[in-house]
């Protein structure tokens, strides 16, 4: 496919880094970019997922035990904001900062002082989110879609620290975007096309536009949030001639294409790892980037299903119902092309491939529900219970999450040169796997049975469920620490040294470098036929 | 993997007798002809899914289990098929369009609340409801009615544990009741499972749903939409009676409220002693202010004010009541004038006023309430 | 190629700075535009803000629709507030007017601000109003009192299936705040 390897005793040359710390404050090297994303992605997953594990404590039983409702509200809030903008996003940034320019025959990103300023904003913005938990009157804590008036005129002025956080938060996911956007345009590799990408690096180029699409238009709710809150305006207030619901309907313009920002790279990742491990070419090459830009096409006109209840009229709901169901065609797709790229190749599985193949199972579940979900009649007896928060754990824990596992398992020997510790990777998955549906799966039923989400205490006849539930999140919570000791294992590079091309079904550019992948490559662009 | 078999075990259990009433596991099939229609139309969705993750994940488990490469297959290398792709373009979109036509149908009946024999008004507030009759001269606030001891765990838990209220919604059945759905503050949501009744309330603005109950009963449900901290304690419970018992009760209820009015306005004359004050103040502050002042009135610092030292609190009398009776906008603060007798008002800001070392020494009374809240 | 690329690359980054500076305009220009969303939707029963001239010919007398008036003051609003007439039955085109009696009963002087809003939201597009007190801001004196009249029609383009619409005014005290906010609502 290219003659990279005939560089590669030059590139060895230059793989002189500097020490200590300064290296990574000031790296513009898009792999050590990269790893700093994925453990700062990693770090807010465990923050993140504590938050969690002070929810479901407190939801182990009936009664007010641990926490007070008002710092109830800020755990789920901030728990919300973290996974979204702290784990899932950087995660996905950071894999494309490692393998974007690898898959494309790139040097580096495009713009790597700029990268190297996406990322260090990001901690700024998280520290700024956390330390307001700790002011007086605690953070935010009106649900991380901040519906106003909650967040506006009834909200204390730890507000004013929360909007500055999520400026920062899309400032960096804005920048992150429009580095992959050039790196793609501008550096590929003579001879890589645009019908030769990889799909990861298809799907992340999508997701980059989306990115720059609506992360302005949240800029802008969260600056109205501001005005309204502190400057008099009343944009989202009745008494001045606004409208809480137009706070929704600019929030959820945002919103939906936000939800596909964290799965379409989950798409790409699963369309890279199962046809390695099915020893067979992708299938439906052409319909999963068709597949994956109509549904980011589609994601800009659906905005309204997250709002049925507030009142629309039928038309309108008419429309926005039929809108969503549309997305079920093209996400079909996608899974249909998966099994067919398995179906008489020569499957093996490893760790990679078992996520992958959790992740197609899962994720159709958290497809399923959704499907439900559009159906706006029934939209009004799921809206705000758990059978939401069911829909979306599974779409984004055992969807984008999983995914981002499966990647780090699948491109880890690349990395590091070593492969991962096979038994902890055996014993994460698993116990992964069936806490994490312990976990979500009996959500289904409490929200069937007419739990709402986001409250603190409930009516005794959720009580079992929500034991099961809390015991499966303690588990995923603790299964997640495997990964930790993988992570650091692997980070020293202890284990079995990998080969080049790692995965005896892998294809393309990253496997024909050598492992682990030197910290210069492709500095003189390899041909590809 | 076998989340496929996962997917068929929730199937079995949901059809199966194992379930009894009401589901633990499922939606329930509700008392009205909508809710009905709506558990059916959620059922029909449910199996569709259920038969496409059968195929779906059959598929799938099929090429892990025989074309694995310990079976010493040899991978095909097939990677194209237009007719393939379009046939599971097009399959999908028929089934869609399958759903859809039910789903339309049921979303156009349950959008019609033309036509209502009775009009409710529901208006949500932190952290209750109002109920106004818009065809009769009642209303009430309608709050949470489990002690605060249960759900500090100190008592045991009742069976209708934070799904009980003070004073129900009571509906007729057999007769399309509107209700328009409005809030004073945040955004609510009154949700109603049986009736598959889920409207937002949003403030200034009415939206509207209607229920028309075959049964009789007691029906259950809670605000639905993250209104601040007491979000999860606000129920909402409706009583469907007869016609004939429910034009009994709304009657008696009339009488009830226009006597209640006269009595108060009797009583303006009445001085009431500090002690009588302080016994109903402490009383009405536990059920009307606690929730955010706090039981010992030191308030939750940066979110709600604290009333013991405050300067509203031992201030000018006439300030701290117009705070009380007309509330504060823009902030949590609601007017009580609209939920609270006049004796109680005067008890509570009494009681206010000389509670946690407050000490004024100060008496309000009703008709210094009565004064304010009418200018005479 | 590579000499070419920091330019190539200065121009993607501008034409893409262009795109997220019109998105952040975009997300502003939801505000106004969801205004007309509303206007032709009917979401949230707004009502126009302003007059409509009253230039219909024909009324329709084979048809009756009941207007019922709410009435409510939010937090902070110490006035009275009532509709005189509770409900009303019109044909379709016929012009009438309504009362709605507010009193200041406090020793302060207060600006109100109604805010309309329809139910169902439809029947809001098709309801003119040619004079109501909510076009404008109220003030009343210290223990004054006034009764505000309100005239309107329905549009006998009304669908077939409205037979009966809610008309509710939330009054809201605006004093202070009036010079800082757009009155863009009646």
């Amino acid at each position: 496919m290219s003659n990279a390897a005939e560089h590669l005793h030059h590139d060895e040359h230059h793989d002189h880094k500097p020490a200590g710390i300064m290296r990574w404050l000031n790296t513009t090297n898009h792999k050590d970019i990269g790893t700093l994303y994925l453990w700062f992605a990693f770090i807010m997953f465990l923050i993140g997922g504590a938050m969690a594990m002070v929810i479901r404590a407190e939801l182990f039983q009936p009664g007010l035990q641990l926490v007070d409702p008002n710092f109830f509200n800020q755990m789920t809030t901030v728990h919300g904001l973290i996974m979204v903008f702290g784990a899932v996003m950087p995660a996905f940034t950071g894999l494309a900062n490692w393998m974007v320019p690898l898959m494309i025959g790139a040097p580096d990103m495009a713009l790597p002082r700029m990268n190297n300023w996406s990322f260090w904003i990001l901690p700024f913005a998280f520290l700024i989110l956390l330390s307001s938990l700790f002011l007086e009157g605690g953070g935010p804590n009106f649900g991380w879609t901040f519906y106003a008036p909650l967040s506006t005129t009834y909200s204390n002025d730890s507000t004013a620290l929360f909007v500055f956080s999520v400026h920062i938060m899309g400032a960096s996911s804005i920048m992150g975007a429009i580095n992959v956007i050039v790196t793609i345009f501008n550096m590929r590799a003579p001879g890589m096309t645009w019908m030769k990408m990889p799909l990861f690096v298809w799907t992340w180029l999508i997701t980059a536009f989306l990115l720059i699409a609506v992360m302005p238009v949240l800029a802008g709710a969260v600056t109205m949030v501001l005005t309204d809150k502190f400057f008099g305006t009343s944009f989202f207030d009745a008494a001045g001639g606004g409208d809480p619901v137009l706070f929704q309907h600019i929030f959820w313009f945002f919103g939906h294409p936000e939800v596909y920002i964290m799965i379409l790279p989950a798409f790409g990742i699963i369309s890279q790892i199962v046809p390695t491990f099915s020893r067979k070419p992708l299938f439906g090459y052409a319909s999963m980037v068709y597949a994956t830009a109509s549904i980011a096409l589609l994601s800009f006109i659906v905005w309204a299903h997250h709002m049925f209840t507030t009142g629309m009229p039928v038309a309108a709901e008419l429309f926005f119902m039929f809108a969503t169901m549309l997305i079920s065609v093209p996400t079909g797709v996608k899974v249909f092309n998966w099994v067919a790229t398995m179906w008489r190749g020569a499957i093996s599985f490893e760790i990679p491939m078992l996520f992958a193949l959790a992740f197609i199972v899962l994720f159709t579940i958290g497809g399923f529900s959704g499907l439900m979900l559009a159906i706006t009649p029934v939209d009004f007896q799921y809206h705000d219970t758990y059978f939401v928060v069911a829909h979306f754990h599974y779409v984004l824990v055992t969807g984008a999450i999983f995914s981002i596992m499966a990647a780090v398992y699948y491109w880890l020997p690349k990395w590091c040169g070593k492969m991962y510790d096979e038994t902890l990777a055996k014993w994460h998955f698993w116990c992964s796997l069936i806490s994490v549906n312990l976990l979500f799966f009996p959500m289904h039923f409490v929200g069937l049975a007419g739990m709402p989400r986001r409250i603190p205490d409930y009516a005794l006849q959720f009580a079992d469920f929500n034991k099961w539930i809390s015991i499966g999140g303690f588990a995923f919570g603790l299964s997640q620490l495997i990964f930790l000791a993988l992570l650091i294992k692997a980070s020293r590079k202890q284990g079995e040294p990998a080969t080049d091309q790692v995965w005896e079904g892998a294809q393309g550019l990253e496997w024909e470098i050598p492992s682990p992948a030197p910290y210069h490559t492709f500095e003189t662009p390899p041909m590809v036929k | 993997m076998g989340r496929g078999v996962i997917t068929a075990l929730f199937a079995t259990l949901l059809t199966s007798g194992v379930v009894a009433e009401p589901s633990q596991l499922n939606l329930r099939r509700g008392v009205t002809d909508i809710s009905a229609q709506v558990y059916d139309l959620h059922m029909t969705i449910f199996y569709i899914c259920v038969v496409i993750g059968i195929v779906v994940f059959g598929a799938m488990l099929y090429a892990m289990v025989f074309h694995r490469k310990s079976r010493g297959v040899k991978p095909a290398n097939f990677h194209e098929s237009v007719r393939v792709e379009v046939a599971w373009t097009v399959v999908p979109f028929i089934i869609l369009i399958g759903m859809a036509i039910p789903a339309a149908s049921t979303l156009i009946d349950m959008e019609d609340a033309s036509q209502a024999d009775v009009t409710v008004l529901v208006t949500g507030s932190q952290w209750k409801w109002h109920y106004k009759y818009m065809d009769r001269d009642v209303e009430y606030y309608s709050v949470l009615a489990t002690q605060p001891e249960q759900i500090a765990n100190k008592f045991n838990k009742g069976e209708n544990y934070l799904l009980e209220v003070d004073r129900p919604l009571v509906i007729p059945t057999d007769k399309k009741v509107r209700f328009l759905v409005t809030s004073d503050d945040v955004i609510h949501s009154w949700w109603v499972p049986d009736f598959a009744v889920k409207k937002d309330a949003n403030p200034g603005f009415i939206n509207e749903a209607w229920a028309k109950v075959n049964e009789p009963g007691i029906y259950r449900g809670q605000c639905a939409e993250l209104c601040g901290k007491d979000h999860g304690f606000m129920p909402v419970v409706v009583i469907a009676k007869e016609p004939a018992d429910y034009e009994a009760w709304i009657t008696e209820q009339e009488g009830i409220q226009r006597k209640a009015k006269e009595e108060e306005q009797k009583l303006l004359a009445m001085n009431m002693e500090m002690d009588e004050l302080m016994e109903v103040g402490a009383r009405v502050y536990q059920s009307a202010c606690a929730a955010c002042h706090m039981p010992n009135g030191e308030g939750l610092p940066g979110v709600f004010p604290a009333l013991k030292g405050s300067a509203i609190a031992t201030g000018e009398m006439t300030k701290h009541i117009d705070v009380v009776v007309n509330g504060v906008s823009g902030t949590a603060m609601q007017a009580f004038g609209k939920q609270l007798s006049l004796k109680e008002l005067a008890a509570v800001i009494t009681y206010e006023r000389n509670a946690w070392g407050n000490n004024t020494g100060d008496t309000v009374q009703a008709k210094d309430v009565n004064a304010l809240m009418t200018g005479k | 190629m590579s000499e070419q690329r920091p330019n190539n690359n200065s121009r993607l980054v501008i034409k893409l700075m262009a795109v997220v500076l019109g998105m952040f305009g975009f997300g502003f220009a939801l505000v106004p535009l969801y205004d007309v969303f509303c206007d032709i939707t009917g979401i949230n029963g707004k009502t126009n803000p302003y007059a409509a001239t009253y230039d219909v010919q024909d009324v329709d007398t084979s048809r009756t629709i009941m207007v019922e008036f709410i009435t409510r003051t939010n937090t902070g609003m110490p006035w009275e507030f009532e509709a005189r007439t509770k409900r009303i039955a019109v044909h379709p085109g016929e012009l009438k007017t309504v009362q709605f009696y507010a009193r200041n009963p406090t020793t302060r002087d207060i600006v109100g601000q109604a805010i309309p809003s329809v139910s169902p939201g439809t029947a809001a597009l098709y309801l003119n109003k040619t004079e109501c007190f909510c076009f404008n801001q109220q003030p009343l004196q210290a223990g004054q009192d006034v009764l505000m009249p309100m005239q309107f029609y329905v549009d006998p383009q009304i669908p077939e299936d409205i037979e009966v619409f809610t008309l509710s005014y939330t009054l809201y005290d605006v004093t202070g705040t009036s010079s800082t906010v757009a009155m863009n609502r009646g």
